[in-house]
């Protein structure tokens, strides 16, 4: 069981990552990663949504007719992101304000409703809510990878404005440097952030490949 | 798979969405005080640095005006006005207008101006400057938005209510002029139109 657990994590955050492999949510997650704070406020509220849908999806999956499976979907996902867009509103007040219409716009990130047709409506309820939670620590994982890439970078800060998440006075975080590369903090900066993120990727698997093909070579060799 | 009736889907798909509804209408509930209180909040808290040093005893957003356009303030949307008093007296009112000719779409801005036409803060509220460049017009990146404080249409003269670069007593942004330039205008725009209209301003009811 555990063992298992262990490799749905190691599925969601790493091999499948929506946003490094499948590529999916790429719109917030180049919109709103220019600081670490919005990376992870983000990154939570697509969390709790994808969680919440899986669950809904997968509870409801019997009596969903494959023709109307899409408006259902939608409709899920859409209310979901206006409970947790109120919820932000109440309780993450600045937050919201930081993230604008990227909150409402959960709605479109198509890691959701993908992971609802390609998982939820098709397994029970608990291993839904477990898919839902380990592919949204993924994303939200790389959504703050970016964001504190480019923060730090860009602005030579880390963790500035973290009241907006706990509350408080404002909080200028760590600062290191007055200015930074102003490239970064710009959309194109989001775009080459993510080159790097799956181009890095794919060379750790590369590399963890061809030991793994070594290995046993070498350990025939020993064994000649 | 044989055919299923059509009104079978629809009440499947109405049945999700009285469910998806409550759920939506029960976080409402749940939320909506606190939002409303959070919204109130944020704008007592935004506009009260805009009236430093002022003694006033009315709450600041107590007394709204909305100017529909066209009003002769900057921006093309409808402007606002917060009068505020002390002892049934007028202090200083609050202008939320937009500043146009910034780099990126309107700027919000809030100035605060007591009766003498002096300029008791500015803030900004809204905007899409550059991030690192034009965004130190925000009080938390950089002092720069305090340089106008005291100042008023005779101080500095006309003629200097411009950037240095452009020969006026303003500080620039290194790096981005185009912003300061468009706040600076809307600045003194407003405070022509304090100037020529301040009693009517306060003679007026309430929204």
């Amino acid at each position: 069981m555990a063992a298992d657990l262990i490799e749905r994590f190691k599925i969601g955050l790493w091999r499948d990552n929506p946003g490094l492999v499948q590529l999916l949510g790429l719109c917030p997650l180049l919109a709103v990663t220019a600081t670490f704070v919005n990376g992870l406020g983000l990154g939570i509220a697509t969390l709790a949504v994808l969680v919440a849908s899986n669950a809904l999806v997968s509870a409801t999956r019997r009596w969903i007719q494959p023709e109307i499976r899409i408006p259902i979907y939608v409709l899920i996902i859409a209310s979901l992101v206006t409970c947790i867009e109120l919820i932000f509103k109440a309780w993450f007040p600045e937050l919201d304000r930081s993230l604008g219409v990227f909150i409402p716009l959960i709605v479109t990130n198509c890691a959701i409703v993908a992971r609802a047709e390609i998982f939820a409506s098709r397994n029970p309820i608990g291993s839904s809510i477990l898919d839902g939670l380990v592919m949204g620590t993924g994303f939200a994982l790389l959504l703050m990878a970016i964001g504190a890439v480019r923060e730090l970078f860009g602005q030579g800060s880390l963790f500035a404005r973290m009241d907006m998440l706990l509350g408080g006075e404002p909080m200028h975080g760590i600062v290191l440097a007055e200015n930074g590369w102003l490239f970064l903090v710009l959309p194109p900066g989001a775009f080459f952030c993510l080159a790097l993120a799956i181009a890095g990727k794919n060379a750790i698997d590369q590399r963890r490949q061809t030991s793994r093909n070594e290995i046993p070579r070498r350990a025939r060799r020993l064994n000649r | 798979m044989p055919d299923r009736p059509i009104w079978k889907s629809g009440v499947t798909l109405a049945i999700i969405a009285a469910i998806c509804t409550s759920l939506v209408a029960a976080t409402w509930q749940l939320t909506a005080e606190r939002i409303e209180h959070n919204q109130q909040e944020w704008l007592e808290r935004s506009l009260r640095p805009a009236l430093a040093g002022l003694f006033f005893d009315t709450g600041v957003t107590e007394s709204k005006l909305t100017l529909p356009p066209p009003h002769g303030l900057p921006g093309s949307g409808p402007a606002i006005i917060y009068r505020v008093y002390a002892q049934g007296q007028p202090v200083a009112a609050l202008f939320i207008v937009s500043a146009r000719g910034g780099y990126a779409g309107p700027i919000r801005l809030l100035i605060g101006v007591a009766m003498d036409g002096s300029v008791t803060g500015i803030r900004i509220l809204e905007h899409r400057e550059t991030p690192g460049l034009g965004d130190r017009i925000e009080i938390i990146k950089s002092d720069w938005a305090l340089q106008f404080d005291g100042r008023s249409l005779r101080n500095p003269e006309p003629g200097k209510w411009k950037i240095k670069r452009d020969g006026g007593d303003f500080d620039q942004l290194t790096g981005a002029s185009v912003t300061p330039r468009a706040i600076i205008k809307a600045i003194r725009e407003t405070l022509i139109y304090f100037a020529a209209n301040a009693d009517s301003i306060f003679a007026r009811g309430d929204d």
